[in-house]
C-alpha cells in the first residue's frame, strides 16, 4: 500500500506563477493541451497543403510564395517544399500532438486527481518539463525559417541523407540541425515528464487506492511513462550521435566510401542501420506511447456512458502490460526490408503478431461493456465508439503489414500510411476528442455544446474514413509514399483521381475542424456552468468542483472504497457507487 | 444512433471494394509473386471477417443496448470468453504469419541457383545503374574516385582492372525470361530502395552494404521500378524500367551492348 505523502505548498499570488510558470499540475496539464491544440491545427495545414501539391502540383497560388519565397517562387511549390511540409507534419504531428496531448496534457491534469492526490510528486520537474517542451517546439518552427528551409528527410530521418548536410539537399543543413535539437530537447522533456509520472502512481495514491483500483487511464498513463522512459533516453542518445555526424565529423551512421552529389566524403565506418535501430526502439513503443492513453481513456468513458463496469477490468490491465512490454520486442518489423538478417524478420514477425493479441483482447472487452448496457449517446461517448471502430479499422490491416512476406511490396506504400493515421493518427486523436468532451467541463467549468460536438463527431468520423480508407486501395494497386506528385509513374495515372477524391476530403475534414474550435472557445466563454459530476461517472475528479480548487481536494484527503467502475451494482441506491464512498 | 448505420455502410462500401479489386495488383509476373497474392488472398479472407463482424457487431451493440432507461446488468467480466477470444486471436495472428513465412523464405534465404545471371545495381541520388559482367563472367574492380556519371561510368569501374573492360552498363534493367536473376544491391550515397510492383518485392539499398535480392520473371515484358525509400528532393522521379526480354533477345541485346564497350 502506497503512503500518502504530505507536501505542503500554497497557491502562488502573482499571475506569471499562477498561469505561466505555475507548478499547479492543472494549469500545466492545460498547457500542454493547448501547445497541442495549436500543433495539431499547424500539422494539419501541413497536410492539406501536401494533398493539394500532390493532386495540383503545378498549381500558382500566390500566397504560397509569400510564405515560402524559395520554395515556392512563382507560386509553384517545388518538391522539396513538399517535402520539408511531410517531415514536420509527420514530426509536429507525433511528438507535439499524439505523445503531448494524451499523455502529458490529459494525464498530468488528471492523473493526480484520479489517484487522490495534491499534485504530481515533482512540481518543479513538471513545470521545467512543460517549457522544455514549449522550447522544443519552437526550435523545431524555426527550422522552417533558417537558410535551406526545413529538413526533407522525414519524421524517421534515416542517416545518410540527414547525416551528410545540405551536400543531399536542401533543408538538410542548419534546419536538420533544428530538427535533431527540437527531438533531443524533447526527449529531455519526456524523460523528466515519464519520471514524474511513475513516481508520482507508485508514490502518491490516497489510501485505499490500491493499483487495482486505479482507473484504466491510470493504468495507461503510468505504462506510458514507463514506455516513455526507455523509448525517449534510446533517441536522445541517437540524437546526440546524429548531431555529432553532422557536425563534429563522428561516423556512427555514416559509412565509408560515399559518393554524395558527386563529393567524396571522408567517413569511415559507421552504420545506417544502427540509426533504424535506435530510432524504432523509440519509434514503436511510441505508437503505444500515443494509443495507450487513447485506449485507457475509451475504456473508462465507454464504461461510463454505458453505465456498467468495465468488461474484464484484469484482463484489460493485463493487456495494457503486455503492450507496453512487447512494444519494446518488435521495433524490427519497420525495418523487413532495410537488409537485415533476414532471419531476424521472422523472429520479429511472430512477436509483431503476438501484441496484437492483446490489442484484440481490448477490443472484445469494448464490445463486451456495451453488451447489456443502458447506452448514453453523450459526445465524449459519441467520439469514444468512433475511436473504436477506427481502432478496429487501423489495426486489422497491421495483420498484413507484419508479415514480412507481404510487407515486401507493401513495405513505403500507402498501405503503410494509410495504416498507421487510421490508428496512430485518427483513432488516437479520436481519443483526445473524446478527452475533451468528457473532461472539458471539470477543466473549464462549463459544459461543451453536445449539439456541436455531435454534428462535429459524425462529418470528422465519416471524413477521416473517406480520406484513409482509399489509401489502402491505392497501397494495393503500388503506390509509393513520400511522392510529392506521381507525374512520372505511369501506373500511378490510373490512381490519381482517387488522390484527388482523398484530398477533397481532406479539405472537408479540416474546415470542419473549425467546428471543434469555435465550440471550445464558445462553450468555454458562454457554455452553461459544469455541475461537479455531469456524467454521473466514479472516479475521483468527479467528487470535487469544476473547475478543481487549487489543491484538489481543498485540504481533504479522499479515502478509496471501490474500483473505478461500479455502476449498475444490485442493490446500491444509485447506479454508480463513487469510489470514494463509505461503505 | 445514428452512428450505427453509418458504420455497418462503411464497412459494407470497404468489403465491397475490396471484394470488387476495384484498385488492385497487376498482374504477377513471377512464381513468388502468384504466391504472393495467394497469401494476400488468405490473409484478407481472414481481416476480412474479423473486420465485418467486428463493425456489424459494434452497430449491434449500438442499436440494441440504448439507453431505454433501465439499469445496465451488473457484468464485471467472463473469464472462459477471455481465455476463448485470447487464444482464438493468438492462433489466427500467429497462424498466419507462420503461413507466410514460406513467401519470405522463398526470396531471402533460398540458395542463389548456380545458373543466376548475375546483375550489380548501383543507385545514387536520382538514378538506376546496372552492371552486367561481359564475356569473362567477371565484374571489374570497383574504385570511387574513378565514378564519372557523364563520363558513362557510375560504378567507378577501375580503368586498370582488365576484367572490369568488357562490363556492360545499362541505366535499365534487362533480363532474360525463366532464368534467376540474382541482383548484388548497393548505393553509393544515401538509402534508396528497389521496387517492382509486377514481382511483389522490394528491398532497401545502402550505402556500405551489399544486399542481395533474387528474383525470376516468366512474363516478356516492361515494368517500372520506383525508388521506395526517401532519398531526397527527386525521390520522385527516381525510376527505371525493368525489361523482361525473351532469353534470345536477351542475349542479342547483351552482345551488342558487348561490341559498343
Amino acid at each position: 500500500m502506497a503512503t500518502h505523502a504530505t507536501h505542503v505548498h500554497h497557491p502562488p499570488s502573482g499571475w506569471i506563477r499562477k498561469y505561466i510558470f505555475s507548478v499547479d499540475h492543472k494549469v500545466i496539464g492545460k498547457q500542454y493541451w493547448l501547445l497541442a491544440i495549436f500543433s495539431v491545427f499547424l500539422g494539419m495545414a501541413l497536410s492539406v497543403l501536401m494533398r493539394f501539391h500532390m493532386v495540383y502540383p503545378d498549381a500558382k497560388v500566390s500566397w504560397f510564395e509569400k510564405l515560402w519565397p524559395t520554395g515556392a517562387s512563382g507560386g509553384i511549390m517545388t518538391p522539396e517544399l513538399y517535402l520539408s511540409l511531410m517531415t514536420m507534419h509527420g514530426t509536429i504531428m507525433v511528438f507535439f500532438v499524439l505523445t503531448t496531448a494524451p499523455q502529458a496534457g490529459f494525464g498530468n491534469y488528471f492523473l493526480p486527481i484520479q489517484i487522490g492526490a495534491e499534485d504530481m510528486a515533482f512540481p518543479n520537474l513538471n513545470m521545467l518539463s512543460f517549457w522544455t517542451t514549449f522550447l522544443a517546439l519552437m526550435v523545431m518552427v524555426a527550422a522552417f525559417f533558417v537558410e535551406g528551409g526545413a529538413p526533407i528527410s522525414g519524421w524517421t530521418g534515416y542517416p545518410p541523407l540527414s547525416g551528410v548536410g545540405q551536400v543531399a539537399g536542401p533543408g538538410l543543413g542548419r534546419g536538420q540541425d533544428l530538427w535533431i535539437l527540437s527531438i533531443a530537447l524533447f526527449c529531455g522533456a519526456s524523460l523528466m515528464g515519464a519520471i514524474n509520472f511513475i513516481a508520482t502512481i507508485i508514490d502518491l495514491r490516497a489510501p485505499g487506492m490500491t493499483l487495482m483500483r486505479m482507473p484504466l487511464t491510470c493504468w495507461a498513463w503510468f505504462v506510458t511513462a514507463i514506455l516513455s522512459l526507455f523509448g525517449f533516453a534510446v533517441l536522445l542518445a541517437a540524437g546526440i550521435l546524429l548531431l555529432m555526424d553532422r557536425n563534429a565529423g563522428s561516423s556512427f551512421f555514416l559509412p565509408g566510401g560515399l559518393v554524395v552529389n558527386d563529393q567524396i566524403l571522408d567517413h569511415k565506418g559507421g552504420s545506417p542501420l544502427l540509426w533504424q535501430h535506435l530510432f524504432w526502439f523509440f519509434g514503436h513503443p511510441e505508437v503505444y506511447i500515443a494509443i495507450l492513453p487513447g485506449m485507457g481513456l475509451t475504456s473508462n468513458v465507454l464504461s461510463v456512458f454505458a453505465r456498467k463496469p468495465i468488461f474484464g477490468y484484469k484482463a484489460m490491465v493485463y493487456a495494457i502490460l503486455g503492450i507496453g512490454f512487447l512494444g519494446f520486442a518488435v521495433w524490427g518489423h519497420h525495418m523487413f526490408i532495410s537488409g537485415l538478417n533476414p532471419y531476424t524478420a521472422i523472429a520479429f514477425s511472430v512477436l509483431t503478431m503476438a501484441i496484437g493479441v492483446p490489442s484484440a483482447i481490448k477490443t472484445f472487452n469494448w464490445i463486451g461493456t456495451l453488451w447489456g448496457a443502458q447506452i448514453r449517446f453523450s459526445s465524449p461517448m459519441m467520439y469514444a465508439l468512433g475511436f473504436v471502430s477506427l481502432f478496429v479499422t487501423g489495426g486489422i490491416s497491421g495483420i498484413f503489414l507484419g508479415q514480412p512476406g507481404l510487407d515486401l511490396y507493401f513495405h513505403d506504400t500507402y498501405f503503410v500510411v494509410g495504416h498507421f493515421h487510421m490508428i496512430m493518427g485518427v483513432a488516437a486523436i479520436f481519443g483526445m476528442f473524446a478527452g475533451t468532451a468528457f473532461w472539458f467541463p471539470k477543466m473549464y467549468g462549463r459544459m461543451m455544446n453536445e449539439t456541436i460536438n455531435k454534428i462535429h463527431f459524425y462529418l470528422t468520423f465519416i471524413g477521416v474514413y473517406a480520406i484513409f480508407t482509399p489509401m489502402h486501395f491505392v497501397g494495393i494497386a503500388g503506390n509509393p509514399r513520400r511522392y510529392p506528385d506521381f507525374k512520372d509513374l505511369e501506373f500511378m495515372q490510373q490512381l490519381m483521381p482517387v488522390h484527388t477524391f482523398m484530398t477533397h476530403a481532406a479539405i472537408f475534414t479540416a474546415v470542419v475542424q473549425i467546428l471543434f474550435l469555435v465550440n471550445l472557445i464558445w462553450s468555454g466563454k458562454k457554455g452553461p456552468r459544469a455541475p461537479e459530476n455531469p456524467w454521473e461517472a466514479t472516479s475521483l475528479e468527479w467528487t470535487i468542483p469544476s473547475p478543481p480548487p487549487w489543491d484538489n481536494f481543498a485540504g481533504k484527503h479522499p479515502r478509496i472504497y471501490h474500483g473505478p467502475y461500479e455502476y449498475a451494482v444490485p442493490g446500491a441506491p444509485k447506479d454508480h457507487v463513487m469510489q470514494n464512498e463509505p461503505t | 444512433m445514428l452512428l450505427a448505420p453509418i458504420v455497418w455502410i462503411l464497412t459494407i462500401v470497404i468489403v465491397g471494394v475490396f471484394i470488387g479489386k476495384v484498385w488492385w495488383f497487376p498482374p504477377p509476373i513471377s512464381e513468388h509473386g502468384r504466391a504472393y497474392d495467394d497469401q494476400f488472398f488468405n490473409t484478407m479472407v481472414v481481416t476480412g471477417v474479423i473486420f465485418f463482424l467486428a463493425q456489424m457487431a459494434l452497430g449491434y451493440v449500438i442499436v440494441r443496448f440504448r439507453d431505454r432507461g433501465g439499469r445496465a446488468s451488473h457484468v464485471e467480466g467472463n473469464n472462459k470468453l477471455e481465455l476463448l477470444w485470447t487464444s482464438a486471436a493468438g492462433i489466427l495472428f500467429i497462424g498466419a504469419v507462420l503461413l507466410s513465412t514460406g513467401i519470405w523464405a522463398g526470396v531471402h534465404l533460398a540458395p542463389t541457383a548456380a545458373n543466376a545471371l548475375k546483375i550489380d545495381v548501383m543507385s545514387k541520388q536520382f538514378a538506376w545503374s546496372f552492371r552486367y559482367p561481359g564475356p569473362d563472367g567477371k565484374f571489374g574492380r570497383l574504385d570511387i574516385k574513378q565514378i564519372n556519371d557523364a563520363g558513362g561510368n557510375p560504378f567507378g569501374i577501375d580503368e586498370k582492372d582488365p576484367a572490369g573492360k568488357d562490363d556492360v552498363v545499362s541505366s535499365t534493367v534487362r533480363v532474360p525470361a525463366g532464368r534467376p536473376i540474382a541482383l548484388n544491391l548497393r548505393s553509393r550515397d544515401v538509402i534508396h530502395n528497389f521496387f517492382v510492383r509486377e514481382l511483389r518485392m522490394k528491398q532497401d539499398l545502402v550505402p556500405g552494404m551489399e544486399i542481395p535480392l533474387r528474383f525470376q520473371a516468366d512474363k516478356v515484358g516492361s515494368y517500372e521500378v520506383a525508388c521506395s525509400e526517401l532519398c531526397g528532393l527527386g525521390h520522385h522521379q527516381m525510376r527505371s524500367t525493368l525489361e523482361v526480354l525473351s532469353p534470345e533477345d536477351f542475349d542479342k541485346w547483351l552482345k551488342s551492348q558487348q561490341q559498343t564497350q
